[in-house]
């Protein structure tokens, strides 16, 4: 590949001038949880940038040893807390490959659903802290993080009625999915679609008419197809810098090879076509959601009897790497299973540890302000990237 | 009453009701903003959150005052105060009604822009004192920000002064009472829209509001500060909001003029003055904030040139009609 191994620390050679050192974080507004970065000024512009990570460690990969394979999804959850459903999908599916599980046809939708319904949400989250950041806590963004809230909220209502929890769920189990549909979900559900929908627009209508956001998101934070292809960025950030790539479309699981959807792809690579990306994907994933409830299948919801001891779930030796596409890109699984009721060794890939490597290599040559903007546009959970 | 003593009792009447009014504006746009994001926004303190300013104010005074270690102490401490100093000043020059004023100045609207832009010392003084990165970058951009808006700032307000032919600002309310100078054809349109904008930017209100960033900087110039001292600062950022909000309602929209009996005059001000502000609100919670090159570029390269060229349109317009033109 072109570019050079990346060094830890990019900086563009100015000239002259008194530099300034200045940390934005772990403590900061705009962190999107506890993220440090040591940022080097030149005036108002930025020419170098250390990121600090771990401040948010948990040993999640040495609790996953000490956990049963019925007990684990639950925590796996409170890795990426803001896309929860998204990591108890990658470990389930992972215990499955190796166990030889089948999952009926109905509990594979209803992941699916769930899935989406994630993205939606999460996607929500990001607009409106990503508008806070270019916006300000009081000011615009506000606004718009209220609304983005409020569609959220209709999401959480939906995964209260299903699963009893609003923002961990414990949803996916191995062989299939915990709960079936409630008396009238699905009729909630595609009332909810709509809303959101209808509210999707609106946002456009407000931030793309509106040249200070224009202002702010386009040609900031460009990241060349080269730099994504070498550093191994996934998900909306790789699709914004022109690479159509989707796991859903290139290793389906769960049945998505079922389901009619484009893949958004934009080639500007700048924080717009981010957003552009996103703004596609919430279409996306409500029309998916909208094909699994048209054609969701009978049956049973688990290829399993029900548990009457945690320990009941034994996995055959073996190793697999499981992968699916969440909010913010390939989350993976690494699975060694020895025979016994709880893994071996489990290693997570998250997509936000993998996306923030981007940050030193764009950020510099750009002011405080667009810091926080490529930042915001990057959509780091900091609870993935720590773990 | 003693003729020396009147200054000084109007002088007190016209701070309590400004420092009376700016705690009331700041329910009023948490209300309105709260309306605009679909909230409540305060409910609890009192009827409909009516006391909630009260509240806040005392709050502010109980809480802990905190000096920084390293700040310059009496630049830290004398900041608030000089900051405030040039923001409640404004309102000496303020006619509320025919012959109701502190001091009705025949350079009025020249004691306003300059007393205004006064208030840059006391922001560069809390950035620099504060001895904090942030508040450092802060300082630097409100000099930057504030310098480059001043300019429109004046020209834009120069527009109603030419047409008024006169620097008082009473004999500019005056010159209202059959037109309002924002229905003057085209200029007056376009000479509001640049006072709107080139406020919301001197005022470093969002999407202007830079110095405070609180994405980026904080809280900017004011980082440091707790207690009466930020409540200092607040009071006369919304002072200065109030005080240009004034000055728009007297220069664009008539002032005092409306229907009713005389003594409504100062009321119709007031109602105007408040219209100006939610404009201003309006405009704060729905754009996303704006970068600081972005930002000067704007002023230099379109706000200057556009009102220089209104202010030498106004000219011409006034001198073609005072030779008879029509």
């Amino acid at each position: 590949m072109s570019v050079a191994a990346p060094a830890s620390r990019v900086e563009i050679d100015y000239a002259g001038g008194e530099r300034l050192t200045m940390n934005m974080g772990p403590q900061h507004p705009s962190a999107h949880g506890v993220f440090r970065a040591i940022l080097t000024l030149e005036g108002e512009t930025v020419v170098g940038l250390d990121a600090v990570i771990g401040y948010l460690h948990r040993c999640h990969e040495k609790l996953a040893e000490t956990l049963t394979y019925a007990q684990y999804p639950s925590i796996a959850s409170k890795t990426d807390y803001v896309a929860a459903m998204t990591s108890e999908f990658a470990y389930v599916l992972a215990a499955e490959r190796i166990g030889k599980i089948e999952v009926p046809r109905r509990a594979q939708y209803l992941r699916v659903i769930a899935a989406e319904l994630q993205r939606v949400a999460s996607h929500l989250l990001w607009l409106g802290t990503w508008c806070m950041d270019m916006g300000g806590a009081l000011g615009g963004g506000a606004t718009i993080f209220l609304y983005c809230i409020r569609e959220r909220e209709l999401i959480l209502d939906l995964f209260e009625s299903l699963v009893g929890a609003r923002l961990l769920y414990g949803f996916y189990q191995v062989g299939g999915v915990r709960y079936d549909l409630p008396a009238g979900w699905a009729q909630t559900c595609r009332q909810t679609l709509d809303v959101i929908e209808q509210r999707i627009g609106e946002y456009e209508r407000m931030l793309e008419d509106n040249p200070f956001f224009l202002a702010r998101a386009q040609g900031v934070g460009v990241i060349s197809r080269e730099l994504a292809e070498d550093l191994g960025i996934a998900g909306p950030l790789l699709r914004g810098s022109g690479v159509a790539y989707d796991l859903r479309r290139a290793e389906p699981y769960s049945s998505y090879e079922d389901f009619e959807f484009p893949v958004p792809v934009e080639s500007s690579g700048d924080c717009f076509a981010r957003y552009r990306v996103r703004m596609a994907e919430f279409r996306q994933a409500l029309s998916i959601v909208r094909q699994a409830l048209d054609g969701l299948p009978e049956g049973p919801i688990s290829s399993r009897p029900g548990l009457k001891s945690v320990a009941q779930i034994r996995i055959p030796k073996g190793e697999t790497y499981a992968r699916v596409e969440g909010a913010r890109g390939e989350v993976g699984c690494y699975l060694l299973a020895d025979g016994s009721a709880k893994p071996y060794r489990m290693k997570w890939r998250g997509a936000s540890f993998s996306n923030l490597a981007v940050l030193p290599h764009i950020i510099p040559g750009h002011k405080v302000a667009d810091v926080v903007a490529i930042m915001g546009s990057v959509d780091p959970v900091f609870g993935e990237v720590d773990r | 009453m003693p003729e020396w003593l009147i200054p000084f009792v109007a002088s007190f009447i016209v701070l309590n009701v400004v420092i009376g009014i700016v705690t009331y504006v700041t329910l009023l746009e948490r209300k309105f903003a709260a309306r605009m994001q679909s909230r409540v926004g305060p409910y609890r303190v009192g009827p409909h959150g009516l006391l909630q300013p009260i509240a806040d104010a005392v709050k502010l005074m109980m809480k802990e005052d905190v000096v920084p270690t390293a700040a310059d102490r009496p630049v830290y401490n004398l900041a608030p105060v000089v900051f405030l100093l040039p923001c409640m000043l404004i309102f000496a020059t303020i006619p509320f009604a025919p012959g109701l004023g502190v001091a009705d100045l025949n350079i009025g609207v020249l004691f306003f822009l300059a007393v205004s832009s006064m208030e840059i010392v006391g922001l560069f003084m809390a950035g620099w004192g504060s001895n904090n990165k942030y508040a450092l970058l802060s300082a630097m951009r409100a000099v930057n920000q504030v310098i480059s808006y001043d300019l429109p700032f004046i020209f834009s307000a120069l527009v109603p002064v030419l047409l008024a032919g006169s620097l008082r600002l009473s004999e500019i309310a005056g010159a209202q009472q059959g037109l309002w100078f924002v229905f003057y054809p085209v200029i007056g349109q376009l000479a509001f829209v640049a006072f709107i904008v080139s406020t919301v930017a001197a005022e470093n209100r969002a999407p202007f509001d830079i110095l405070e960033a609180e994405s980026e900087l904080v809280a900017g110039f004011r980082v440091e500060y707790s207690g009466m001292k930020f409540a200092l600062i607040q009071l006369g950022e919304y002072a200065h909001i109030l005080g240009a909000s004034f000055l728009g309602a007297l220069l664009f929209l008539g002032a005092w003029a409306g229907p009713g009996p005389d003594w409504m005059g100062p009321i119709w001000f007031l109602v105007k003055a408040m219209l100006v502000f939610l404009l201003v609100t309006w405009v704060r919670w729905s754009f996303v904030r704006i970068r600081v090159d972005q930002i000067l570029a704007l002023s230099w390269k379109a706000l200057l040139p556009a009102t220089l060229l209104l202010l030498v349109l106004t000219s011409i317009v006034v001198v073609w009609r005072t030779n008879g033109g029509a």
